[in-house]
């Protein structure tokens, strides 16, 4: 029993991994334009697919599957923080500058998710492409519990990206600026801080990111399909909200939380009552503190 | 003036497109081309349009002395329930179809079936294997064997193979096919191998991506054998996690996992497990080799269980039709004739074997075992016959 706890442990650090990952991009926008980006689940599909096709250029071009991997993780996350940008310039900005209701722009953002999944669906049709294998998969075997070096790569690597966003966010000057929109984004133009371009960054780092889980999802879960981030997203949203959305510490425990309490419910109940439990278990918690582990109440949320 | 004119031509037009429908037989194809399982979808569609194109090509199908062009009309069910109804009832009432061949899973083929049977319009489902989709329907039919003839041959099999003892089982939730298999295997093996032989029944629901906290509870129960009856996009992420996870014991699966896109996606993870299929393609003999050389030919790889059983259930729907004698034009009246005439086949020579066809409209007929081999083909290993 213990030895199963310890693997499930395990499993669970690299599945709360995933949610974390992808929870960091909603609340890092979340936190600067009060907007529920729900076409980040999707942007994490994209980025899967980029990943998808800038590998296998390299490895049709001769490279080697290591130095494939190196250069595929920049591109990647360059790539994906385009699609990212591009949304926002396209769909979120002209909004804004009309002074639309925060309202429609959730809905924009709803529709922008679907037309990424459509649009997926239309252009590479619906058959499921496997993701190569771009790292020596070694399985180490340690007492009772068996690990890949990818499932360590992923757990690595989402600390690490919540450890530079919360650099980012609360020790420079950049970060500086985003929460000062947060707080009042028409005073802030007039202290001289550029709107737009806090904004922008703001979408690169949450795309990339995005960009660089759909990488990592896709090496560990080998077999895309369009409509692989729709559900992901939702959960990731989900864990978002229970860390208390708009804080980075939020979004990284909360993703980790959902991952550990999905996983534990199939290892001490019947797997058919997964969701069931999961879920109840995350209302009660909203129930006790509405706003979140880490939320501070807000005047207005949507 | 010009309103008058825009009438008369829609009207001739109508008319025109009636005296040419007369002259066509509509056959509704309800198969999943995009969603879950696309490749399945794929697999009817190209199975369907090679023998649209070989009777047409002949000046049509003979029906009472008279030609007729085949038109197959291929609905996408997404590979869901309720798409799937609302493609039959399409089919049934907007496009007049005279039978339509599938949904090919039965989480799609037993409400369909439904409403193919509440609409008298006949339906055969190449693929369904899940006993619900043709109970108590005298309209619908199908091509493929049940489950509770399929479960046996896995209980069967990991024993004579694997000398199986004791087995694990991972389900799919929310699919009647997967469900109802698992339960069938569950019962049968607890029945020959003594209670608590099961060690571990788990399930996951369909858009799952992650199965280790239920593969680490079936390796913690120590199993021989880890039976999947699964689709086959869901095979390749659980075998390959199962290895991640330290899993060196065999898997045994069923005929969900036979898709030509499960190597693609499974790779080298897949090679020398088991499962129970409808046909083998590697070593076929006689018509069935025709049809896979043909199929291999046109689309570049060899056609997998559904493409066989698609083209045998659109052969057994075009017997029928041959069978009722002549078309009057009248739907109803040409639906309950096609419906009498394929109740009335008793036996059919299919490239998936022979059938014979019981009360229910299901077909009594072999099943093999495969072996997947080094190079992703599927061997034959065992043939086992009711």
């Amino acid at each position: 029993m213990f030895d199963s706890i310890l693997q499930n442990f395990f499993n669970a650090l690299q599945w709360g991994s995933f949610y974390s990952l992808i929870a960091l991009g909603y609340t890092l926008v979340y936190g600067v334009l009060r907007l529920i980006n729900f076409a980040h689940g999707d942007i994490f599909m994209v980025g899967a697919y980029i990943a998808f096709f800038v590998a296998t250029f390299f490895l049709g071009n001769a490279v080697s599957p290591a130095t494939a991997l190196a250069l595929t993780i920049p591109l990647t996350m360059i790539l994906t923080a385009l699609v990212g940008v591009s949304l926002e310039r396209i769909a979120y900005r002209p909004l804004r500058r009309k002074g639309a209701h925060r309202l429609y722009v959730v809905i924009t953002a709803l529709m922008c998710g679907l037309i990424l999944e459509n649009g997926n669906l239309a252009i590479l049709g619906a058959s499921r492409k496997s993701f190569p294998q771009l790292l020596d998969k070694s399985i180490y075997t340690i007492g009772p519990v068996s690990l890949t070096n990818q499932k360590i790569a992923v757990i690595a690597c989402a600390i690490l990206v919540f450890l530079f966003l919360q650099f980012v966010v609360t020790r420079t000057k950049t970060g500086m600026a985003m929460r000062a929109i947060s707080y009042d984004k028409f005073a802030i133009p007039l202290m001289g801080i550029p709107l737009d371009t806090v904004i922008v960054f703001t979408f690169v780092l949450g795309s990339s990111f995005a960009g660089l889980a759909g990488l990592l999802f896709a090496l560990s879960y080998p077999v895309l399909d369009p409509y692989m981030g729709a559900i992901v997203g939702w959960k990731a949203f989900i864990s978002a909200v229970v860390g208390g959305i708009g804080d980075i510490r939020g979004a990284f425990v909360g993703g980790f939380l959902l991952g550990f309490v999905e996983i534990l419910v199939v290892a001490f109940f019947p797997s058919t009552y997964r969701e069931l439990i999961a879920f109840t278990i995350l209302l009660v918690i909203l129930y006790k503190k509405p706003t979140g582990i880490f939320g501070v109440a807000g005047t207005t949320k949507i | 003036m010009k309103r008058s004119f825009v009438l008369g031509a829609m009207l001739s037009a109508m008319l025109f497109a009636g005296s040419a429908l007369a002259e066509t037989i509509k056959i509704g194809f309800n198969i999943p081309l995009t969603g879950d399982i696309p490749k399945v979808g794929e697999a009817s569609k190209f199975a369907a349009e090679m023998l649209k194109e070989e009777i047409n090509s002949k000046g049509g199908l003979e029906v009472g002395g008279k030609k007729y062009q085949l038109e197959f009309i291929y609905e996408d069910n997404e590979s869901k329930a309720e798409s799937a109804v609302a493609a039959a009832l399409k089919l049934i009432e907007q496009n007049e179809v005279l039978a339509i061949v599938g949904p090919n899973s039965s989480k799609q083929a037993i409400p369909a079936g439904q409403v193919a049977n509440d609409n008298e319009t006949p339906m055969i489902s190449p693929w369904s294997t899940n006993p619900d989709t043709t109970k108590d329907r005298p309209w619908v039919f199908r091509a493929a064997f049940l489950d509770p003839f399929q479960g046996p041959i896995a209980v069967d099999f990991v024993k004579k193979q694997f000398g199986a003892k004791s087995a694990a089982v991972l389900f799919a939730l929310d699919n009647d096919y997967s469900k109802g298999l698992a339960e069938i295997f569950r019962t049968e093996f607890e029945k020959k191998n003594g209670q608590g032989s099961i060690t571990a029944f788990e399930s996951y629901s369909s858009k799952d991506q992650d199965f280790s906290a239920q593969l680490t509870k079936i390796i913690a129960s120590n199993p021989d054998v880890i039976f999947l009856p699964d689709n086959y996009n869901e095979v390749a992420l659980i075998v390959k996690q199962a290895h991640d996870l330290g899993w060196k014991g065999p898997f045994m699966g069923s005929d969900a996992w036979g898709s030509a896109e499960l190597m693609p996606l499974c790779g080298k993870d897949c090679v020398g497990q088991y499962f129970s299929t409808h046909y083998a393609a590697a070593g076929a003999k006689g018509d069935t080799k025709v049809f896979i050389d043909r199929y291999t030919a046109k689309y570049g790889y060899a056609p997998d269980d559904v493409a066989a059983l698609t083209w045998d259930a659109t052969r057994i729907v075009l017997t029928a039709i041959q069978d009722a004698g002549k078309l009057t034009g009248n739907v109803r009246k040409d639906r309950k004739a096609i419906r009498d005439a394929m109740a009335a086949i008793k036996e059919f020579k299919g490239v998936t074997g022979n059938m014979k066809f019981d009360d229910q409209g299901d077909p009594i007929k072999c099943a093999v075992v495969v072996k997947i081999a080094e190079d992703g083909q599927f061997t034959f290993a065992e043939s086992v016959c009711p």
